[in-house]
């Protein structure tokens, strides 16, 4: 029962870990350009969810905005923001490495005429 | 203004790469002054900062006056300081080098290429100032993204090779960022001065394995450590000459040197040696490295491909010395980071300037080619003397203590590593110089004249390469008081 209890307590992490496990598979055994991007997206997504994670709590916290009434922080009352802010920086990074992975397959497009990985390495041995 | 030197190593080079794309639609051939202009103050600044650190120790910045847990703190110490002048001596070399090969290589486009050029050095120099482990993490991002932008620009293949560094480049970041993120739940910090005082007490927790074996992962890919160098022949021998010479001497370094940083700062040498067997792991891997570095290397037939496969090995001698735990080898690694980006950027800059002015890549067309560039050639002479660790030259002096480091250590079998791999380089520069010094036609007699044959490169790309060969040679005079003034002080303590 603990073992059962152990998983859909934490459900979240392991959500974390099949959608990363999903993005990696893609990236790795995709042979199809377009579906490497997809997987890389999935990848950084379930890196998303993780961090959002650690900083949620469970029963009634809220955002860390202290009320006129309040008078001492109790943390357990409050998200901690922090690892959302930083998953803010990391989506524009994300977003960035997207942009560029899209340039790339625009530029490889043009000039193979093709996505498909065994295509693009058919006529030379070395890439 | 020195006291925000820190800050503005960043800023000045971020915000001239903007500046540039104006500058660019005004007048275009502005960027190439602006671009070296920008990296030489860049690199003054970094003196500044070297100086600073050695008369005063360790410098705090506080960015926007944040104290450090919460805001985030730039902290300069030694190593920091060595590397933020590699880093910036080299864009300034590289940016000088870059304007006649970049206009025969990507003409019509120099305005973007230094732009994004100068963000790649801002991305480098980030890394080497900042002491928050988030913080790192953009700036990883911020060079590779530059870094993958300017592969692609190469030949042919580019797109391709920097496509797949994008794919093995993110897994490696999102690596680095899952450390940070297991880090983060059990110490609640980001802060490397705070990680490293909180994380002792925590040295049996499963989570910070986790978070270390992430973080390790994660810069190998980044730093091209052997098994996981795949991207790098490939993304390093299509890039523009300027590129790969820039990429090469200085990108692999910054991941070493965030290795260094995780193991030894924030992680402490107790745990990531002992409690960890990380020491036995990264020798044989770096033992690896270097025998299959220079293996492959000898297989190649395309200069700069030769040297992309010299560089993973070099890597494994940077690894080798910075996990043998003693501070001889430590004193070599950090010594070799040094001399490498040095010979690292020589041998790249002499492939771009053969290309150049022969439009050739392959090792075979370096025939005969003493008469028309001799200077050139005896560049490539030097880098070659270093790189197989002949005695008067910067390679012999941090190959020495990586050797007596792995001895000190009672590894033999590791020592024999570096012994082969030198052996190795050796054969492979002799085949090199045999086909520069001794084969093709004598002197071909042409229709000009008599001694028309000599045909170097211009000044602007000249004058950089035989900086780096003179380099080499002064790094390898001054070796000892490099390591007296400035690397006796990177050693970890616990050493």
């Amino acid at each position: 029962m603990t073992n059962m209890e152990f998983i859909i307590g934490k459900y979240n992490y392991w959500i974390y870990i099949v959608l990363m496990m999903i993005g990696f598979y893609a990236m790795i055994a995709k042979r199809n350009l377009v579906k490497k991007i997809v997987g890389m997206n999935i990848f950084q997504t379930a890196i998303i969810l993780f961090f959002v994670s650690i900083g949620s709590k469970k029963g009634g916290a809220t955002i860390p905005i202290i009320r006129a009434g309040d008078e001492a922080v109790n943390a357990a009352q409050y998200i901690n923001p922090l690892p959302h802010v930083l998953m803010l920086t990391a989506i524009v990074v994300m977003v960035s490495t997207f942009g560029v992975a899209m340039a790339l397959i625009l530029m490889i497009y043009r000039k193979y005429r093709t996505l498909e990985e065994d295509e693009i390495l058919k006529p030379g041995a070395e890439t | 203004m020195t006291e925000h030197a820190p800050v503005l190593i960043i800023v000045i080079p971020l915000m001239a790469a903007c500046l540039n794309i104006l500058l660019g639609l005004w007048k275009k051939e502005l960027s190439y002054p602006w671009a070296v202009l920008v990296t030489a103050v860049v690199f003054g600044l970094s003196l500044l900062l070297m100086q600073t650190v050695l008369s005063g120790g360790t410098v705090h910045y506080r960015l926007g006056g944040w104290a450090p847990p919460w805001g985030i703190e730039y902290v300069i110490d030694h190593l920091n300081a060595f590397l933020a002048v590699i880093v910036s001596f080299i864009g300034c070399i590289v940016a000088v080098y870059s304007r006649r090969s970049i206009e025969k290589e990507l003409p019509g486009k120099q305005v973007y290429f230094y732009s994004i050029y100068l963000l790649l050095i801002t991305g480098l120099l980030g890394i080497t100032v900042t002491g928050d482990v988030f913080n790192i993490y953009v700036f990883l991002e911020i060079s590779s993204l530059a870094g993958y932008a300017l592969i692609a620009v190469g030949d042919d293949r580019a797109p391709m090779a920097s496509f797949n560094y994008v794919i093995m480049g993110t897994i490696g970041a999102c690596f680095y960022l899952l450390g940070v993120g297991y880090l983060y739940m059990v110490t609640g910090t980001l802060n490397m001065g705070d990680l490293s005082r909180i994380l002792p007490g925590l040295s049996h927790s499963r989570v910070v394995y986790t978070a270390f074996a992430f973080f390790m992962v994660g810069t190998a890919i980044k730093m091209a450590f052997f098994p996981l160098h795949i991207w790098l022949p490939a993304a390093y021998t299509h890039a523009p000459s300027a590129v790969s010479a820039i990429a090469a001497s200085t990108m692999t370094k910054v991941g070493a040197y965030v290795m260094i940083r995780i193991m030894y700062t924030v992680f402490k040498p107790a745990f990531s040696l002992e409690v960890i067997p990380m020491s036995a792991i990264l020798g044989w891997a770096s033992a690896a490295a270097m025998i299959a570095g220079s293996v492959l290397a000898l297989g190649q037939k395309d200069l700069k491909r030769m040297f992309s496969f010299m560089l993973v090995a070099e890597v494994g001698y940077i690894v080798m010395g910075v996990s043998r735990g003693n501070s001889t080898a430590f004193t070599g690694a950090v010594l070799h980071i040094l001399n490498d980006a040095f010979m690292m950027a020589c041998l790249f800059l002499v492939a771009g300037a053969v290309r150049y002015r022969k439009n050739a890549r392959n090792i075979t067309d370096l025939a005969g080619l003493h008469q028309e560039m001799p200077l050139t050639m005896l560049a490539l002479f030097a880098a070659a003397l270093s790189m197989v660790g002949v005695p008067p030259t910067a390679g012999f002096f941090s190959k020495w203590y990586l050797i007596l480091g792995t001895i000190k250590a009672g590894e033999w079998i590791f020592a024999a590593a570096f012994l082969l791999s030198s052996l190795l380089n050796a054969v492979m520069f002799y085949r090199v110089l045999e086909t520069v010094y001794y084969t093709g036609e004598p002197t071909p007699k042409r229709q000009g004249g008599s001694s028309a044959a000599v045909n170097e490169v211009p000044l602007t790309m000249l004058g950089p390469i035989l900086v780096m060969a003179v380099g080499v040679l002064v790094l390898g005079l001054f070796s000892g008081r490099i390591i007296d003034t400035v690397i006796r002080f990177t050693v970890p303590e616990g050493f």
